[in-house]
């Protein structure tokens, strides 16, 4: 069976700064991994590798989305593929209503795997449901794309895109900064809403606490831009105890 | 030729010849009651002549230079024009009373002058001189004192355009839509309208024009309108002139206690475009807003030029400008702001963004502030920039293909400017009209 994601011996750099040092993980549909690392260890490096940001260049090896090359596509193409990146700080995008941002970005996927488009009331209608599990005011959606939002309802808000998209991989850069456990727990329940045998979910994170909500089947501990350590999700409570000193020596 | 110069004869132009050959012919016709006026304006366009980039009011738009002849004056339009302009600048979705001008021509058959609303009174700007309407005679070029040679040449040569007057205390909810569809020749059209709103009355007026022609031909056209107190005016100015087309527009405005201005320039295509706002806010409490944007392609030229006279106290004008410029597209943005003495607590604001989609695209921002009281709040600033390159890829990163995430930002952009008019459809239909624009771009 072809994995989900699965990075080979990958490079990258950006500009002209290597940060991603031979990266290699497997994530197979139904799983839930953890990235976990210290500060600098290139997590975001990795997810915005992965999802096409100009300027992140892959120098060596490869990353492939159920078989097909990541680094063939445009961005928009690695989206309609089924790769989702719920942002570390999602952008703030003045003038563009929400729910313009949503149809386009539902429809366009749509479009480019040959299915139907979603008309406008099935649409609110689905967005009315999710805002209610995320614990979102409509009034909230009716504002521009996250302008003037705080940071825990920004993650709502990227966690209610992730689940009308219905992507194939989600991945989650520090989902958890800027969140009360409150927003947290909200939060987590959207993610986990998402778990099924047909969809993998990696999160990335610097504290052990998120995974207390989501519960990870496979926890990694990245430093130095690889993969240094891989066990299970009692590897998280043992990194909460001994943080990421030790690796961070052993990668230098 | 007028009075002496002050300065040495300048041998006149190819273009200034001939309007003051043109201007003697045309003496014998017309109303006679104008001709007083008419003669004065001429007067004063000869002492200065067509103004050139030395005149700083005109400075990147140098009218001496661009107008190098001077189409012939229109002549009345052919049935097949007129047939053509039924459905032209139509707003979708905005039930407007349209006022449809063809070639220069009011053409009534086009026109809806019926069930005019308690208070409204809407008049061709010929028929209100025909009938020896005192009101326009004694209004007409008077609205605001202004010193320019393009405005002079219109009072000197105007032709068509309305008259306008909103009774004391009415609301009139239907938009006025004067539409200025270009005849099908090269030609001259100087449109000239007078707009009063008495006392405590509002409406909606919107001066729509189209040149669907790649003919070259020149449009001057002057709106002059009259604000008594506490009359509100909401004025979009919408235009979609032919990529060969000059179009020069003067809007003089005069403002009595707490009237509200809240006025509206779209650009959306024409070679030379140039909106010049001379608004005096004459009594205390009087609000002017002016907004504009110009989404600007290939070689287009977009001159907005204001000039605001605070003159009384608690006097406030807001004014923003946006600019999208593709290819080697320009816009000016030009505003002087004068604060005269005793305008305290005067609040006037200004600024132009400009969104740059290509490398050789220009944007000149030259505000102007002479204040001469103390207690006042006056602010400007420009910008100047490209799409933000996160936003596309976060966009993109939902699925947006990249030309569609332009589109969506560049919507945006303009959008701030669209979302300060009153009503929802004309909201509405202006996106639908920018957004048109902008598509037609890829």
């Amino acid at each position: 069976m072809t994995a989900l994601l699965e990075i080979r011996d990958l490079k990258a750099e950006i500009a002209g700064k290597q940060i991603l040092n031979g990266y290699d993980l497997t994530v197979n549909a139904g799983e839930v991994h953890a990235i976990m690392g210290p500060n600098g260890s290139g997590k975001s490096t990795l997810s915005y590798v992965l999802s096409g940001r100009p300027g992140y260049t892959i120098t060596e090896g490869q990353a492939l989305l159920a078989g097909a090359d990541l680094s063939q596509m445009s961005v928009d193409e690695r989206a309609a593929a089924g790769l989702f990146l719920a942002f570390q700080y999602p952008l703030e995008v003045p003038g563009v209503a929400t729910m313009t941002f949503l149809r386009a970005a539902l429809n366009a996927q749509r479009k480019k795997r040959g299915e139907e488009e979603m008309s406008s009331p099935d649409l609110i209608k689905r967005v009315k449901e999710l805002a209610k599990i995320l614990d979102m005011d409509m009034e909230m959606l009716r504002r521009p794309v996250n302008v003037g939002f705080s940071g825990g309802e920004k993650k709502r808000a990227e966690t209610l895109q992730m689940m009308l998209l219905e992507p194939k991989l989600c991945i989650l850069d520090e989902t958890d900064s800027g969140l009360d456990i409150d927003a947290l727990k909200v939060v987590s329940n959207g993610v986990n809403q998402l778990r099924s045998k047909d969809r993998g979910i990696v999160v990335i994170t610097h504290y052990q606490r998120l995974l207390d909500y989501i519960t990870p089947d496979v926890v990694h501990v990245q430093s130095a831009g690889r993969i240094v350590r891989t066990g299970g999700k009692e590897l998280a409570l043992e990194l909460e105890e001994t943080g990421y000193a030790r690796y961070q020596a052993e990668a230098a | 030729m007028g009075h002496a110069p002050t300065t040495p004869t300048r041998k006149l132009t190819d273009a200034e010849a001939r309007l003051a050959e043109i201007f003697a012919t045309q003496q014998s016709a017309g109303a006679p009651q104008l001709a007083k006026l008419r003669t004065a304006a001429f007067d004063a366009f000869s002492r200065t002549g067509l103004p050139n980039r030395r005149d700083e009011a005109w400075k990147y738009t140098d009218l001496r230079a661009l107008l190098r002849d001077v189409k012939p004056l229109a002549t009345p339009p052919e049935d097949s024009a007129k047939q053509s302009a039924q459905n032209a600048a139509v707003l979708a979705g905005v039930a407007t009373r349209r006022i449809v001008f063809v070639g220069g021509y009011f053409v009534p058959g086009l026109s809806d002058l019926g069930d005019l609303e308690t208070g409204l009174s809407v008049m061709s700007l010929s028929g209100a001189l025909a009938k020896g309407d005192a009101a326009t005679t004694a209004q007409i070029g008077k609205v605001g004192k202004v010193d320019d040679p393009a405005f002079a040449l219109n009072t000197a040569f105007m032709g068509e355009g309305v008259v306008i007057r909103v009774g004391a205390g009415a609301c009139i909810d239907r938009p006025i839509q004067l539409v200025f569809v270009a005849g099908a020749q090269p030609a001259t059209y100087f449109l000239r309208s007078l707009v009063i709103v008495e006392k405590g009355a509002r409406a909606t007026l919107i001066e729509s024009f189209e040149g669907e022609t790649t003919q070259e031909y020149h449009v001057n056209a002057a709106t002059e309108v009259v604000l008594e107190s506490g009359a509100s005016l909401e004025r979009l100015k919408i235009s979609r002139e032919g990529a060969a087309a000059m179009h020069v527009s003067t809007f003089v405005a005069s403002l009595a206690a707490d009237a509200q201005l809240s006025d509206f320039g779209f650009n959306l295509g024409g070679g030379v475009l140039r909106n010049q706002s001379f608004i005096a806010l004459n009594e205390p409490g009087a609000h002017a807003a002016l907004r504009g944007a110009n989404i600007l392609k290939d070689k287009e030229h977009a001159d907005a030029t204001l000039f605001l006279d605070h003159a009384a106290e608690r006097s406030e004008s807001k004014a923003l400008f946006k600019s999208v410029l593709d290819n080697s597209s320009q816009a000016v943005f030009q505003g002087k702001i004068l604060v005269r003495p005793g305008a305290q607590k005067t609040d006037a604001r200004m600024m132009a963004r400009t969104l740059l989609l290509s490398e050789g695209a220009q944007a000149y921002c030259k505000p102007e502030l002479e204040i001469f009281a103390d207690d006042v709040q006056c602010a400007h600033g420009s910008t100047v920039g490209a799409l933000d390159e996160n936003l596309i890829f976060y966009l993109m990163a939902r699925g947006i293909c990249q030309a569609e995430a332009q589109s969506l930002l560049t919507e945006a952009f303009v959008g701030e400017v669209i979302d300060a008019v009153e009503k929802r459809s004309v909201r509405e239909a202006l996106t639908a009209l920018v957004s048109e624009r902008l598509r037609l771009r890829q």
